[in-house]
């Protein structure tokens, strides 16, 4: 039995949970606790703290693992390990919350910074009436033209399937240009 | 949607970088504690500035350039209120009083002070409205932005910022290929030319603070200001590591790598 990996990252309550429950088979193992920090609260009322685990079984042969990071800065140390052997990320942004842009730049350049892999960028709750347009936000997080910043909707399984497929894209013709 | 916001989150640098990268023509108001500004665009260049509603007449603004002197002014205050700056401008060059590019540069002065302004701001809300451009009555400059960007990312001094915006020194950098982004038309301090000189993917952000003998903060406030303006990009370091990196499939096979990736795309295309 052969497992690849694949990691969802960005800003605390952008969807990656919600990203990840909408394609796994499995329960998403998401280790959610109830917020006590007032400020978060406001958010929402629970957060993952050590991360999310979602599976596709392809065949008999492959499994895909889907590792979600937990939000919440002071996680951060987590990163790291979860970021080892994957085959790509993919770093969702509450295009809403035009807030959160900053750290997920911050993010963003981390993972980078982590590994070489190929990533594409998930504007998440496009759905919502004050979210950003995409331009405004490749600006904002200062994208490369080249990086595929996709509009997402994490609660709607078509939109979760093209920004997957988008990634496995980008894997493919990363190995196809030698990589 | 919406291009709106709070400062604490995106500071005017930001905003203006925004607005230069998306050639964007409109009018961002920024309100702030006790004021309100309006700044407009036009192709992403500035074209009108003011804070507030006073100061911002074109006599005012010659008055205080020193090109009208006091009773001039008063004269103009008094008995020109109904003449709209645009007709103020064409009389006072055709009596030959001033030049077209006399009122030109008094007033990019005036505009740009009032962005330099801005740059102390940090409560507020901002919005920016598309399309909207000031009355036509007024004269509007046309001003590239890049300087004013740099000029207000030297004065991003929060070290926690710094460290968020570039969080890896291990990374390299490039010019950008953005159309428009010309290094020869923008003021670089002296430090700023000495990183510039050693741009280039194969030199990490690190090896150039070394080079250039200057310290983690130093080094990330000058890069910062360059990424901001649009001038140069993060990216991976050349000839380090592959694109690819190699624990990331269970095989090292590329024909085996490449069919376990056309499985994973045909499973989730099916889902
Ligand atoms: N309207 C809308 N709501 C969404 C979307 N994606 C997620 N949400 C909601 O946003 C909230 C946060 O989503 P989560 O999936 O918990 O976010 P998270 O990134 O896992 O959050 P942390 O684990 O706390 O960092 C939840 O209430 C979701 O239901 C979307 O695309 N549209
Ligand atoms: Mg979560």
């Amino acid at each position: 039995m052969q497992t690849v990996k694949m990691v969802v990252t960005g800003p605390f309550s952008s969807g990656k949970t919600e990203f990840i429950g909408s394609v796994s088979e499995i329960d998403v193992v998401a280790t959610e606790r109830k917020i006590t920090g007032t400020g978060e609260k406001e958010i929402k009322d629970a957060t993952t703290v050590a991360m999310d685990f979602g599976r596709i079984t392809v065949d008999e042969d492959l499994v895909l693992y889907l590792f979600g990071t937990p939000g919440q800065k002071r996680f951060d140390f987590m990163w790291e390990i979860l970021s080892e052997g994957m085959l790509g990320f993919i770093v969702m942004i509450d295009s809403a919350r035009p807030e959160t842009f900053r750290e997920a730049r911050s993010i963003l350049q981390t993972f980078r910074a982590y590994a070489p892999t190929p990533y594409v960028v998930a504007a998440n709750k496009q759905d919502m009436e004050d979210a950003w347009e995409i331009e405004d936000m490749r600006n904002a997080l200062r994208l490369d033209p080249k990086v595929k910043l996709l509009p997402c909707v994490a609660t709607d399984l078509k939109s979760v399937k093209s920004v997957l497929l988008e990634l496995l894209y980008s894997i493919l013709a990363e190995m196809e240009s030698g990589g | 949607m919406a291009l709106n916001g709070n400062l604490r989150d995106f500071t005017v640098t930001q905003l203006l970088n925004l607005i230069n990268l998306a050639s964007k023509t409109g009018t961002l108001v920024i309100e702030g504690p006790n004021e309100t500004a309006q700044v407009a665009f036009r192709d992403g260049k500035l074209a009108h500035a003011m804070i507030g509603r006073e100061n911002s007449g074109l006599a005012t603004i010659l008055h205080s350039g020193k090109l009208l002197n006091v009773s001039q002014y008063r004269a103009i205050q008094q008995r020109a209120g109904h003449v709209n700056d645009k007709e103020l401008g064409l009389l006072l060059i055709n009596a030959g009083y001033l030049s077209q590019e006399d009122i030109l540069q008094s007033l990019q002065k005036n505009f740009m002070g009032v962005i330099r302004q801005l740059f102390t701001w940090v409560e507020g809300f901002f919005r920016f409205e598309n399309d909207k451009l000031p009355p036509e009555d007024q004269i509007n400059v046309r001003l590239d932005l890049e300087n004013l960007i740099i000029e207000g990312s030297r004065q991003l001094r929060e070290w926690e910022q710094l460290q968020d915006e570039i969080p890896s020194l291990e990374m390299a950098l490039k010019f950008t290929d953005r159309p428009g982004a010309d290094l020869k038309n923008v003021n670089l301090s002296v430090e700023e030319w000495r990183v510039v000189s050693y741009i280039t993917p194969k030199n990490k952000i690190s090896q150039i603070a070394k080079a250039t003998k200057m310290d983690d903060m130093e080094i990330r406030r000058i890069v910062y200001g360059l990424i901001q303006a649009g001038l140069v990009e993060i990216t991976r370091p050349e000839g380090a590591a592959p694109a690819l990196a190699p624990d990331m499939f269970p095989t090292q096979d590329t024909g085996e790598q490449k069919s376990l990736i056309n499985r994973l795309i045909n499973r989730i295309s099916s889902i």
